[in-house]
């Protein structure tokens, strides 16, 4: 019982930490966090980057080891687990309304391979049109694109999809 | 030669790889010659040294190696294992852009035999790499296509950048010491096997883009045997600077 409400308290604290680099999505919503356990040491918290090269993994790291500490007053230890990879059907339905709702289109789910046409055909978050094209696959992050939308004009940016 | 040791002479190479070519699409950011392009080859450049560190974290886990920013900083040009081809300079944007392509088609075929390697954590980092692999060789495969179907003059650019860079490419694909140990063992499928699916890469989009297919007559082998052209040191001088100040420093 007293395990049980540790680790629902993880995960409340988990829901209010944002990624530095998408501010309306927690590190749950954006699938970061592969496994939460509670023994005596504290809490443990395992952990995975969405681009391998992510430069913000450090920080995020230190923000959920700093947050889970203060909210429950005891020690937390988090790690990169490495037995598992990133991929963007990570990413929860109400991630991805977030993500749209914020300007940036969300990846399309994959079977396992992402096709050229997920990289391509993508809706523009603004006016939902189809009529856009891919500008770059590199953006202001590793993990979005760039692309234009010709029916309203706007420049606009993907999160990528990621097998 | 043991198993162990043509297996970290295999991840040293690629890691250098990596981090050295990394380095050089760095020199671009702020000199593109378009935004995107600049912002394109930083990312790339991002992605390229997030590879080399896991490699080199590979070797420091499993081989019991030094820690990687010591491994990549302080060694000097002779114990580097990158080939020739990713030591250049970045010379004209077609000369960075065909070697981004060659490279990276080069760097998926491998990721992709590494995705079934017996060696288990080369399954997890391949997979990893190949996904995010997929935007560059799409990058680049879209503007070889649009720079050599825009006139003539770019194209003869386009395709002298592929005869300047060509036999240089080949010494991505220099054979390892002991690779048939590695290959036995279904580690990897070794260079030729690889050089083979290369090509099959390759040629169709040289095919779309009007390119002809030099012959690999004299591939530039040395790299993976500590044999380097100058640029290597120059470039390691450069890359190092700032550690070398304190080497103890954390960041």
């Amino acid at each position: 019982m007293q395990t049980i409400t540790t680790l629902q308290a993880v995960y409340h604290s988990l829901e209010q930490l944002m990624d530095p680099e998408i501010p309306v999505l927690n590190v749950l919503e954006l699938g970061m966090i592969t496994d939460v356990k509670v023994d005596i040491e504290g809490v443990h918290i395992k952990m995975i980057p969405t681009f391998a090269a992510c430069p913000a993994i450090d920080l995020i790291k230190e923000n959920i080891k700093n947050a889970v500490e203060k909210d429950l007053q005891m020690p937390a230890f988090v790690s990169v687990d490495k037995e598992v990879n990133w991929n963007s059907n990570r990413l929860t339905a109400e991630a991805k309304e977030k993500l749209r709702d914020f300007g940036i289109a969300p990846p399309g789910r994959h079977e396992g391979d992402v096709n050229l046409d997920m990289l391509v055909k993508v809706n523009c978050p603004h006016c939902g049109s189809e009529n856009t094209y891919l500008r770059s696959p590199f953006g202001s992050t590793l993990c979005r694109a760039m692309h234009f939308c010709k029916q309203c004009g706007m420049m606009f940016e993907q999160f990528k999809p990621l097998s | 030669m043991q198993i162990q040791q043509a297996l970290q002479e295999l991840i040293t190479k690629m890691a250098d790889d990596e981090l050295v070519i990394g380095h050089r699409n760095s020199e671009w950011t702020g000199l593109g010659p378009v935004m995107e392009e600049d912002i394109a080859f930083s990312s790339m450049a991002q992605d390229k040294i997030g590879h080399a560190l896991a490699l080199y974290r590979l070797l420091e886990e499993h081989f019991g190696g030094t820690d990687p920013d010591q491994f990549a900083f302080l060694r000097n040009a002779a114990d580097f294992r990158c080939c020739h081809f990713v030591e250049m300079p970045i010379g004209s944007y077609e000369f960075s852009l065909m070697r981004h392509f060659l490279f990276d088609h080069a760097e998926t075929v491998r990721y992709q035999a590494l995705a079934l390697s017996k060696f288990a954590p080369f399954q997890h980092l391949a997979g990893k790499a190949k996904g995010e692999l997929k935007y560059h060789t799409l990058h680049a495969d879209a503007w070889i296509i649009q720079l050599c179907t825009a006139g003539k003059d770019s194209r003869e650019r386009m395709q002298a950048a592929l005869d300047n860079s060509f036999q240089l490419a080949g010494g991505i694909f220099e054979p390892g010491p002991a690779e048939e140990l590695l290959i036995a063992e279904e580690i990897y499928p070794g260079e030729s096997a690889l050089y083979k699916q290369w090509l099959s890469h390759i040629s169709p989009v040289m095919e779309k883009a009007g390119l002809v297919l030099p012959e690999m007559t004299a591939p530039v082998y040395g790299g993976r045997t500590g044999k380097h052209t100058p640029y290597l040191q120059q470039l390691l001088n450069e890359m190092g600077e700032v550690f070398r100040l304190d080497p103890e420093a954390t960041w």
